[in-house]
């Protein structure tokens, strides 16, 4: 059981960065257990997009399209996930730490007596025991977790190994599915935003809090979201006041990011927001109180007003983005 | 329609995290214990829906897998307003032995619909609703940020990338819930915790089920280097140094 079986999980039939992320983690687990990095795709997929996976080491991809797999059906995308590891002998299963990985991933660990780690942080410092690193209590903590089981289930955070290209010679083949049983859940509408840079796959986030004191204020973070190409984002207190949706919450008990470049404005870093950011690479402050927490968690900071400063910085971004 | 909410017993989320000496365990002496945040919010929706029914749900349970050092948590919850409580007497080792656990306790009790959360705010498992849902054979949602009951379908506001979707579900159903599920947290009343009491809090023996993972060892975040300051006057040296120090842009 030394393959390695990873979930490539498409969106309207593309692959996304955290995708092609799984694809070269999964790759190098396989090389260090010297085993195949085999991927499986379910829902409609282009072929093109599907041989797109061997640029990250991947050399074989299962795939199953049809009605069942047209929305996300727990069942059916366990039981063919299930039956593929089982069909390829993998010991170990990969997801990217998405919302389908909470749907489902769960739901396999069990169906194959898999233990589970949700959220890992980086390779398997071990093989044996098989011990994978990942966060505690929002990142106060990181914990070493050891997988006790034959088989083994990782779902990887996002942003946390990076894309590796290592091309291969990759083979699609179809999974011979059984017809799903009938399920007593079924989706009966979509609603989806189209065109806007979504907050997990920002590589840049510029989010404001409470300090921008109205929502009429955000032309600017807007206009730095723009000039970056990042996504928008707020504090708790700003969403509950209804300045901006709710999706854009981050923070304990909105989401969780971990972008490259956070810009926090107006923002005081309670405890609660930074268990949501702290993960970010690089995070930048401005606030006009030089003690607020939101400077111990920070890299860059500016004390003072964002309404004055946040204009001549978009002024000083712009002047670069048409240099480089 | 019966309904059970599985409760998960977690440090205060302000709680400073302290490690034993060697590291080998979270140093939990002096920790405010509460009922995990999401399943505050579960417990609370499922309320909402049971007061609204006009009877057609005729009770709100809630499971928890703990020691006893719990009942104060399950106490808090029945004060809230669950009808009756169950403790399974077991350390909750990992989400597929608590969900093992909980899958065998109330196989024969025939609940509707079984609400967990997303997450317990501790391990951040995002684990446990979906394995129990397998083991019961259920069908389960998840991500799941509105509820509402009409008749004999359930109508779930399911979160994607960019949206969500609507599903639709009979009974019965495992649902898993996240942000946006009730908006504030119930507080227990005077009343609640007189009658919290005597509401029944029923120990269940554990049947020793097996975990498969394990925490070995735990470390402190690095600690961060000091924040470098910028003049607010000067905010192309802030692009500079993204640019040339950072590397990031
Ligand atoms: C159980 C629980 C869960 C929570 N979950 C979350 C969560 O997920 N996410 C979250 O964000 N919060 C969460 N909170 C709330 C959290 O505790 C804080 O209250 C919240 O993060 C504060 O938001 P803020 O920084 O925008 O506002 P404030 O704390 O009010 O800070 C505003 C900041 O703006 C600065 N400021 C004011 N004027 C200006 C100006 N002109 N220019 C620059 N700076 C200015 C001020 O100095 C201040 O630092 C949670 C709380 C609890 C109890
Ligand atoms: N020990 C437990 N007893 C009962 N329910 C639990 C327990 N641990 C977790 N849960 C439930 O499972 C959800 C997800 O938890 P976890 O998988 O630990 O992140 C929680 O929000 C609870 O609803």
């Amino acid at each position: 059981m030394n393959n390695v079986l990873i979930y490539t999980e498409n969106f309207d039939g593309k692959f996304k960065k955290s995708i092609y992320e799984i694809a070269s983690y999964g790759s190098e687990i396989a090389r260090q257990l010297g085993g195949e990095p085999i991927a499986i795709s379910l829902g409609e997929v282009a072929e093109e997009e599907l041989k797109s996976l061997g640029n990250y080491g991947i050399s074989k991809v299962l795939t199953a399209a049809g009605e069942t797999f047209k929305t996300l059906q727990n069942r059916a995308y366990t039981a063919a996930i299930a039956q593929a590891a089982q069909q390829e002998n993998a010991g170990v299963i990969i997801f990217s730490a998405s919302n389908t990985a909470k749907a489902i991933a769960p739901r396999v660990s069990v169906k194959l007596k898999a233990g589970m780690v949700f959220a890992a942080t980086g390779l398997p410092s071990n093989l044996n025991p098989f011990t994978v690193p990942k966060k505690v209590f929002h990142g106060k903590a990181f914990a070493d977790v050891v997988v006790n089981s034959e088989r083994k289930i990782i779902s990887l955070s996002q942003n946390s190994f990076g894309v590796k290209e290592h091309p291969a010679e990759v083979t699609i083949e179809a999974l011979q599915v059984e017809a799903a049983a009938p399920a007593n859940t079924r989706v009966t509408d979509t609603q989806k935003a189209s065109g806007k840079m979504l907050l997990n796959d920002a590589e840049i986030i510029v989010s404001g809090g409470r300090g921008m004191k109205s929502a009429d204020n955000w032309q600017p973070i807007e206009e730095l979201a723009a000039i970056l190409g990042a996504a928008t984002a707020c504090s708790r207190p700003v969403s509950d006041e209804g300045w901006r949706p709710h999706a854009e919450h981050v923070g304990q008990t909105g989401k969780i990011v971990a972008p490259n470049l956070y810009f926090a404005l107006g923002i005081s870093g309670a405890i609660q927001h930074l268990a949501g950011v702290s993960s970010s690479k690089v995070i930048v402050a401005i606030n006009t109180d030089k003690d607020a927490p939101i400077f111990q968690a920070a890299d860059y900071g500016i004390v003072g007003d964002v309404q004055k400063v946040l204009p001549q910085l978009n002024e000083a971004f712009r002047k670069f983005k048409a240099e480089n | 329609m019966k309904i059970l909410v599985c409760i998960s017993n977690v440090p205060d989320t302000t709680t400073r995290i302290k490690l034993s000496g060697d590291q080998n365990a979270i140093d939990l002496s002096s920790v405010q214990w509460i009922i995990n945040p999401w399943d505050e919010l579960a417990l609370t929706r499922a309320l909402e829906l049971k007061e609204a029914s006009g009877g057609s749900i005729s009770s709100v349970s809630i499971i928890h897998v703990g020691n006893a050092g719990s009942d104060a948590t399950l106490r808090k919850a029945l004060a809230i307003g669950a009808d009756d409580a169950i403790r399974v007497d077991a350390a909750p080792t990992d989400a597929y032995a608590v969900a093992h656990e909980i899958a065998e306790a109330i196989k024969d009790k025939n609940y509707d619909m079984i609400l967990c959360g997303i997450e317990s705010s501790d391990y951040n498992g995002s684990a446990m609703g979906g394995m129990l849902a397998e083991f019961l054979n259920m069908e389960s949602v998840s991500s799941v940020s509105k509820l509402e009951i009409e008749g004999d379908e359930l109508k779930l506001n399911r979160e994607i990338a960019g949206g969500f979707e609507v599903v639709s579900a009979t009974a019965p159903v495992v649902v898993i819930v996240q942000k946006g599920i009730a908006l504030e947290p119930r507080i227990p009343s005077m009343r609640g915790i007189m009658m919290a009491r005597k509401k029944p809090l029923e120990v269940v023996a554990a049947t020793g089920a097996e975990a498969l993972t394990e925490f070995v060892h735990y470390t402190p975040p690095q600690p961060k280097a000091a924040c470098k300051m910028i003049d607010a006057d000067n905010p192309a040296e802030l692009v500079n140094l993204l640019h040339n120090e950072a590397k990031i842009i």
